[in-house]
């Protein structure tokens, strides 16, 4: 296993779907933000300082294999061309930030990346894990164990009251970011939208769109995260957004069984339309094909689209993506353009796999 | 098509906006589209966030307008300014040397500024004890107000208990 694996590959296990609730929620990620005892935070470290911490990072990474049987990669970000690092955000296992420059950044990353540890990101640690579905129990169950692995070795800066120390007062506490993506094209046709984010917005948790800001999402997809760490207890905060999701997702469920109900033939046409210019288009952008995508997801769920798998979608969602279609290429420089093209190239072979019975 | 602001690059973002049943359409290329603000590509929620923590932070920076030659924190040499102007602190010693700002600030963002979750264990283990009190306290409220008194007397041992290790720790 190396990198290069991990970069070239599309899936990651929750690309694949299964878990529950998959046909609405893509996935769900804990993130623990951490911190070593007596060393300034990455921010105000020098660059011995920050290397120091990437190299006793590095000696924890044979733990953490021994402990669940995956193999664990250490990559020095730095080493890694600037193209390489966009694939790992557009893959979600780094952050924008920690792609940007080099700070003696590092990356320990899983074989599957289930589990990704940003080191010298904005705090030394950011302990990422992310499973296919509504399950975050599962995710905070993984984070929290690689966090004990980690932990056995290095002290963390804690404190009593303000609880696990980070370079943001925002994350402090449990220091831990829970969120779960989900695809709501149905609360968005039938306008509902505005009024669900409204509601977990007011419930503490904060709704962003996926690769975009405001509340048009592109591909519809949408992200809902916890805004509060510090003053609950990891579980009552997983708890808690598990619920929410929930009911997100039922109240989607509802708005896709309303638009069968009501608009069945209209909406079959659409998704057809949709399912018909992916597999004939030549240059697609990628804004269009998200949303095309988004609404053949949705025709495959409802059972209008058969025969094509549901987990299509979760794929292309990243291979479509520009540096992902880059790297494809394989050449240092595409043009726009070219990369329409391609894109659509790379749609039109996916679909091309599974035949719907149309 | 050539990008309708740069007219060089193709065009690859095509934003349609109907506004009062206005149409208009534009075909920008990557770059004069980010330029343009109309797409962001980031995956991060990246806007002026300190500027928010320096609205937070106003009443106490306010309130010390006098500490001109501040002193900075001895581990990291961050002032209280620098985490203005940052919005980012600078080590685990800061939370310590400015912490009677910092709870003020932790309990506008957070509601509150005491933690009640997972406790490390390394160094963590009275930290820990002292946390569980305070959750089978939290617990025996529970029960007394559901009137559910034979838990509730069964937490009240539990809390004998730990309260007698907790002082033969201290001791």
């Amino acid at each position: 296993m190396t990198i290069e694996n991990l970069l070239d590959k599309p899936l990651s296990p929750w690309m694949k779907g299964g878990g529950p609730d998959e046909d609405i929620v893509l996935s769900s990620r804990v993130r623990l933000a951490r911190n070593l005892e007596d060393v300034p935070f990455p921010g105000r470290a020098d660059g011995q300082t920050l290397a120091a911490v990437a190299g006793e990072i590095r000696k924890s990474v044979g733990d953490l294999g021994a402990a669940d049987k995956h193999v664990y990669m250490f990559v020095e970000m730095d080493k890694l061309p600037q193209l390489e690092r966009n694939v790992l955000v557009e893959k979600h296992i780094i952050s924008p930030h920690h792609a940007d420059d080099d700070g003696h950044r590092a990356l320990v990353v899983r074989d599957d990346a289930a589990v990704s540890i940003m080191v010298n990101e904005e705090d030394h640690l950011r302990i990422q894990c992310l499973v296919p579905g509504l399950n975050l129990q599962e995710a905070f169950a993984l984070a929290n164990r690689v966090d004990d692995l980690l932990e056995a070795k290095h002290t963390f800066a804690f404190h009593e009251s303000a609880g696990y120390l980070t370079a943001c007062p925002t994350n402090a506490g449990t220091g831990m970011r829970a969120s779960v993506m989900l695809h709501l094209p149905a609360l968005v046709l039938t306008s509902q939208i505005n009024r669900i984010v409204a509601a977990a917005t007011q419930l503490g948790l904060a709704v962003r769109g996926l690769y975009g800001e405001g509340t048009e999402a592109i591909g519809n997809i949408f992200q809902i995260s916890n805004q509060i760490t510090l003053g609950h207890s990891e579980q009552d905060i997983i708890d808690n957004l598990q619920t929410i999701a929930r009911q997100v997702v039922q109240q989607e469920r509802v708005a896709r069984e309303a638009l069968t109900k009501k608009s069945a033939d209209a909406l079959a046409d659409r998704v057809w339309r949709a399912y018909g210019v992916l597999c004939y288009a030549r240059s697609i952008s990628g804004q269009e094909a998200m949303s095309l995508l988004s609404e053949v997801r949705l025709g495959i769920d409802l059972e209008l689209i058969t025969g094509v798998e549901a987990a299509v979608f979760n794929e292309l969602l990243v291979t479509t993506r520009p540096n992902f279609l880059q790297k494809i290429a394989g050449r240092e420089e595409i043009s726009p353009g070219e990369r329409d093209r391609l894109r659509a190239q790379l749609i039109r072979e996916k679909l091309k796999e599974g035949k719907p019975d149309a | 098509m050539l990008c309708d602001d740069c007219k060089e690059k193709p065009a690859s973002v095509h934003i349609t906006k109907i506004v009062n049943n206005q149409k208009t359409e534009r075909h920008l290329c990557d770059s004069c589209a980010e330029k343009a603000g109309e797409l962001s590509f980031s995956t991060e929620v990246n806007f002026a966030f300190q500027d928010f923590l320096k609205g937070m932070m106003g009443s106490s920076f306010a309130a010390l307008p006098q500490h001109k030659s501040e002193a900075a924190c001895p581990s990291c040499g961050l002032t209280y300014g620098d985490f203005g102007r940052s919005g980012k602190i600078g080590c685990g010693e800061c939370y310590t040397v400015y912490g009677d700002r910092l709870e003020p600030l932790l309990r506008r963002i957070h509601g509150t500024s005491c933690h009640t979750g997972k406790v490390p264990r390394r160094g963590g283990g009275k930290l820990a004890l002292r946390q569980r009190l305070r959750q089978l306290k939290g617990d025996l409220d529970r029960h007394v107000s559901r009137e559910e008194y034979e838990q509730a007397a069964r937490v009240r041992d539990e809390i004998k208990a730990l309260e007698g290790r907790i002082s033969a720790e201290k001791g």
